[in-house]
């Protein structure tokens, strides 16, 4: 099968080992992987603010890295939300339409399109709490929410369930936001750095040694919150403890 | 003149700065939300009962001529006067002829957020009538001279010390006396006299049924009925849109009302107002101001179906952190977010970005809101109509430029910015220091993931 691996940008700057255990990972499982070397952002942070003009040239460029794939994947559920929901700066083509559809976030890719059954490389005898982002709770419906009514079911969890020796603390919010949101971190500081705060201290508190989830971006705010506290928390990228990640 | 703009991060950081109001604040709104959870997950129709309530509402909606002029007919047939009021000036101006009418100088009111909305109470004061507030948040709002934070539970965001001095300073109580039931009796005794001798009461409305022209509201103190039927004179205002067709509707709202917003089954008391009783009057006023306008408003006009239970607000962790006078509006929170623009997009065009998008107002408003996907449609508008801030404006076309162009992009992540222990500055865009006031930075590593894809797998185009 072949997969065009999308690395955000703030990964590929910053969490570049988040983009090798994604592109590894899909390797193991037989995906032919292609990365597209001129690729840089879905234009999620213009967007995110309003700025559809000064999103489309991301969009745009977006366009011509990853039209023509059946499969567009990438570790970052916001970013993918971004694609699916909200790519609307550049006109709407059908081949746009179908880049749209065709592009997966990593855990629903592997848990929906791959369907993988085991991870027999993967062992994590630790505590983890799971950090859903918003994104992929919400927008791409990853997990059941604890707003809405109706059966439980988790899609990170049934594949982190896979992994020998994981286990599992659930905080007391164990779906309420980060505090993170992009550009709000920075223009609503302080409420941002108060979620963040509540956010690892509930982890803590649920005795969690790991935040792992599928949003770097998340992981990257709430690891800074930790730092700050002096919480020994450590944080991962899901992708890292599937493909094997050992501590 | 410009209108200046709320600014809400500014207001917020001041709220939390209380550690002690921010964790009481938070945990008390959470404690509701966890009760509207408990309640929403016992009832196996809930969802289904969502999407009835939001179908009634968009029906009412789009067939809202119709049914105010039905239960126009309807209120007339039964005795009470009704007026049309376009604006908030025209309301007041209604009820204050009303008052004049009767002679009437003492009004006891429930709690409204349409008589907040107007602006009444300072309108009214100033022409000579005294007015009471009955339901005790809302009382110690009043008291306080502070509007209320949260469209429910009015004075959620002050701990029962606050009240203890508000009351010590205006009702004479003991001031280091913070029992709560201390507090309350001594409200009840404060405002009971003013009960007996108002002469004319006033409530908002939580529902106006079309079918039978009467007024329904929900409240857990029994003062508002108290309002409507001591004094010989009954006010009630109405946004238009508070109807439903039929009293047969309002089941699917009354069960989810409290629920969503207390975590509830039922309010203490559900009171239908129909007819006036003999020898005395029953006003209704239905009051548009921009409603009709937001009405026509493609991509916000299911704002209206809000039935004002303040579960977004619960819900909303930017809400719970900064408490709700930081909006700067009547409507605070995620639905205030989404409709304060709508009064003056220049003064609230902060509002939408105090958000962070987590879409959880959305999941549990009862009559499904779509809220987060107006939030983000609200910060296009602001864009496309000029009130982004400048340095906001400027950071976004810095970005966009970087961001569509490989190697402008690959310039600022692979040179000496990406080596330096700080985050590359287009990627925080701007209040560079914002980021590390709170939260340790992170460090960028030695390569890019493009740069050891390249050495580890391919070739450079």
């Amino acid at each position: 099968m072949k997969v065009a691996l999308f690395v955000p940008c703030f990964i590929d700057a910053f969490f570049p080992e988040v983009g090798i255990a994604t592109l590894e990972l899909l390797e193991r499982l037989g995906c032919e992987v292609v990365y597209p070397l001129d690729q840089t952002c879905c234009g999620q942070p213009m967007a995110n603010n309003g700025c559809e003009e000064e999103a489309a040239g991301a969009e745009a460029l977006f366009v011509r890295n990853f039209s023509g794939f059946q499969y567009i994947v990438a570790p970052s559920g916001s970013c993918i939300h971004h694609v699916r929901d909200h790519f609307t700066a550049v006109e709407q083509t059908e081949e746009v339409k179908q880049l749209r559809r065709n592009a997966f976030e990593l855990v629903e890719f592997l848990h929906d399109v791959l369907k993988v059954e085991a991870f027999p490389w993967a062992e994590f005898p630790h505590k983890v709490g799971l950090h859903n982002s918003c994104g992929t709770l919400r927008g791409l419906r990853h997990a059941k929410a604890t707003e809405v009514s109706e059966p439980f079911f988790s899609k990170p969890l049934d594949l982190l369930s896979k992994v020998k020796g994981i286990e599992f603390v659930t905080p007391d919010r164990p779906d309420e936001c980060c505090g993170f949101g992009g550009t709000f971190s920075l223009f609503e500081e302080s409420v941002s750095a108060n979620m963040g705060h509540d956010k690892v201290s509930d982890h803590k508190r649920a005795g969690a040694e790991y935040i792992v989830s599928a949003d770097s971006s998340c992981l990257m705010h709430q690891k800074g919150c930790a730092e700050r506290l002096g919480l020994d928390l450590r944080f991962m990228h899901i992708s890292q403890i599937l493909n094997g990640a050992r501590e | 003149m410009r209108e200046k703009r709320i600014d809400h991060a500014e207001a917020a950081s001041e709220f939390i700065a209380s550690t002690e109001h921010v964790a009481f604040h938070d945990r008390r709104l959470w404690d509701l939300r966890k009760k509207r959870d408990r309640e929403s997950e016992s009832i196996p129709e809930w969802e289904e009962l969502r999407r009835l309530a939001s179908a009634i509402k968009e029906h009412t909606l789009t067939h809202l001529a119709d049914y105010l002029e039905e239960f126009e007919r309807n209120a007339i047939a039964n005795g009470a006067r009704v007026h049309w009021a376009v604006d908030a000036i025209e309301h007041n101006e209604i009820v204050l002829d009303i008052l004049r009418n009767r002679g009437a100088k003492t009004l006891v009111k429930a709690k409204s957020m349409l008589t907040e909305e107007c602006d009444m109470r300072p309108f009214l004061e100033k022409r000579g009538v005294t007015v009471i507030e009955t339901d005790l948040a809302e009382r110690i709002q009043q008291l306080d001279d502070e509007p209320p934070s949260h469209i429910v539970v009015p004075s959620v965001h002050k701990l029962r010390q606050d009240v203890a001095q508000v009351f010590g300073r205006t009702i004479g109580t003991d001031p280091t006396n913070s029992d709560p039931h201390y507090l309350a009796e001594s409200q009840r005794q404060n405002t009971r006299p003013y009960f007996v001798g108002a002469e004319a009461g006033m409530t908002g409305a939580n529902f106006a049924v079309a079918e039978t022209g009467s007024i329904v509201v929900c409240t857990n103190e029994g003062n508002a009925d108290l309002s409507v039927n001591v004094p010989p004179l009954y006010i009630a205002s109405v946004g238009v849109e508070k109807l439903i067709p039929r009293v047969r509707d309002l089941g699917v709202f009354v069960r989810m009302l409290s629920r969503s917003a207390l975590g509830s089954p039922i309010t203490q008391y559900t009171s239908h107002m129909r007819a006036p009783r003999p020898g005395t009057e029953m006003h209704i006023v239905l009051v548009d101001n921009g409603r009709s306008e937001r009405l026509g408003m493609a991509d916000f006009w299911t704002s209206l179906k809000c039935i004002r239970c303040g579960a977004c607000m619960n819900t909303c962790p930017v809400y719970r952190r900064s408490g709700g006078l930081s909006y700067g509006a009547t409507y605070s929170g995620p639905i205030g977010v989404i409709i304060d623009p709508t009064f003056s997009l220049r003064k609230y065009s902060n509002l939408p970005f105090a958000s962070t998008l987590n879409g959880s107002c959305s999941n549990v408003c009862p009559v499904k809101i779509n809220i987060h996907e107006q939030i983000y449609k609200w910060r296009q508008v602001i864009a496309e109509r000029g009130q982004l801030p400048f340095v906001k404006k400027q950071a976004m076309q810095a970005a966009g430029k970087v961001l569509a162009s490989p190697k402008l992009y690959r310039a600022a992540v692979e040179g000496a910015s990406a080596a330096s222990e700080y985050l590359p500055r287009f990627m925080l865009y701007t209040r560079f220091n914002a980021w590390g006031r709170q939260r340790e930075v992170p460090v960028a590593p030695q390569q890019t993931f493009r740069q050891w894809y390249i050495k580890n797998r391919g070739q450079p185009s």
